[in-house]
């Protein structure tokens, strides 16, 4: 009795606010609701499938944010230890010397022009012209590869490290560096063997034989690797190097455990920021190679229309929308 | 027996390819002014301003405008309907910089915690 006297109520409420909303919507709307709910209508004017691409990149893209982000904050709580990218990042294929950022914006470059290429490839598909999208889609996944390449080439040289530094007992790096250098960092290589550093070279050298070079070489003396402040890096005394240095390691190249480019957190993040965007620029290239088939074999041919080239063709440009924020958070701010 | 493999609605954009260069053309050129104010650093840029210097709040704006460009123009959103646009721009606008905040002002609380 009671049950069926709440549920009138409740039902009366209800009935009256959904009069009240959708007469806030300009009039009643009658409906009939056995085709409303029957499917095969779009709320969005977008299908599932791309509907649920587009929630699947905005979750995606949270992920993204949140470790940007964490790398922000540990980056200003470790401004003292946390390098600089252009220290970091100086190789470029075939070329000697040091080039900052050079290879990076080649890297946003292919990125960017396989983000055309796949607009390109989806535009052929609206226009259902086969040839057109099986030449852009086959183009898009020759960047894809082309990007993978280089970011393979450079998680090879940030592994295996350029310079060298010293970590010390309370795993702080130091980069060698000479007075009156204004912190120009002084590789391993040239201390030891007092000649300039080949290209490409990875001799590695142990702890005794930098503290022997280090004696004897009166004006060395260590810096830390951040950016430091109006009067520029924090560069050590003679007299405070030596005792950092009485306890201190050889470092060169990075693991996950210790870097020699500064704190340990800063190799960290590298890995684990581009390594999951890699992951995903190597997942879009191979949904790329299934689509790619499927347009050969005339799957959508068929089917009327290339929408799942669009499909791909979302998470393609969020792999580069991903990258634009990456690159200028990792190596640009 | 409702068709639940039907394709998205059509929805306007420009014809031909025209458009599609140029986003790429504005893209590359945002990108070259970036990496050349990275490599050059001016001297002018380097004053404080909302925390830090105005050459990072400038790579921030920069940033933004191509990811607005990616966005609107090759993922299309721009030409989509507009309950679209919004269940997809307002969760991203409203929580990443809510995120930020959180973590970069609230996060300096962890240093006191671990001094402890």
């Amino acid at each position: 009795m009671a049950c069926g006297y709440i549920y009138s109520c409740f039902y009366h409420l209800f009935a009256k606010l959904a009069k009240i909303l959708s007469m806030a919507n300009g009039a009643v709307i009658e409906q009939n609701t056995s085709t409303l709910w029957g499917g095969g209508r779009q709320p969005f004017g977008a299908s599932y499938g791309k509907l649920m691409m587009w929630f699947f990149l905005l979750s995606d893209a949270l992920t993204f944010s949140g470790f940007l982000t964490a790398m922000g904050l540990y980056r200003f709580k470790y401004e003292e230890t946390w390098p600089i990218a252009e220290n970091v990042f100086t190789h470029f294929p075939f070329l000697h010397g040091e080039h900052p950022l050079l290879f990076v914006a080649l890297m946003t470059f292919i990125l960017i022009v396989s983000s055309v290429t796949m607009v390109m490839a989806v535009n052929a598909g609206h226009h259902n012209d086969k040839k057109g999208v099986v030449l852009w889609l086959g183009l898009t996944i020759v960047g894809g590869f082309t990007f993978l390449g280089s970011q393979a080439w450079e998680w090879y040289h940030f592994i295996h490290g350029d310079k060298g530094a010293v970590i010390a007992q309370d795993n702080t790096v130091y980069y060698l560096t000479e007075a009156g250098s204004e912190g120009k960092i002084l590789s391993v290589f040239e201390l030891v063997t007092g000649e300039k550093k080949p290209h490409g070279d990875h001799s590695e050298f142990t702890t005794e034989q930098l503290r022997n070079a280090f004696a004897a070489n009166g004006s060395a003396t260590l810096r830390l690797p951040g950016k430091g402040d109006k009067d520029g890096v924090k560069i050590l005394s003679r007299k405070e190097a030596e005792n950092v240095l009485a306890s201190a390691e050889v470092i060169q190249g990075a693991s996950l455990r210790a870097n020699e480019y500064g704190n340990v957190l800063f190799a960290d993040f590298f890995y684990f920021v581009t390594g999951f965007h890699g992951t995903h620029v190597f997942s879009g290239v191979v949904l790329n190679i299934i689509i790619f088939i499927n347009v050969l074999m005339g799957t959508y041919e068929r089917r009327g229309h290339y929408e799942m080239v669009e499909k791909v063709g979302l998470y393609w440009h969020f792999v580069d929308l991903v990258w634009v924020f990456v690159f200028t958070f990792f190596y640009l701010v | 027996m409702a068709n639940h493999n039907l394709p998205s609605e059509h929805h306007e954009s420009p014809e031909g390819t025209g458009w599609i260069w140029k986003v790429f053309w504005i893209l590359l050129i945002v990108t070259t002014v970036e990496v050349a104010l990275g490599i050059i650093k001016p001297e002018i840029l380097m004053g404080k301003f909302l925390g830090t210097s105005v050459l990072n709040i400038i790579f921030i704006v920069l940033t933004l405008l191509k990811a607005f460009y990616i966005v609107a123009e090759f993922m299309h959103l721009k030409f989509e309907r507009s309950n679209l646009i919004w269940t997809i721009a307002l969760p991203v606008l409203i929580l990443i910089p809510y995120l930020a905040f959180i973590l970069l002002t609230e996060g300096g609380y962890m240093n006191v915690l671990m001094a402890q």
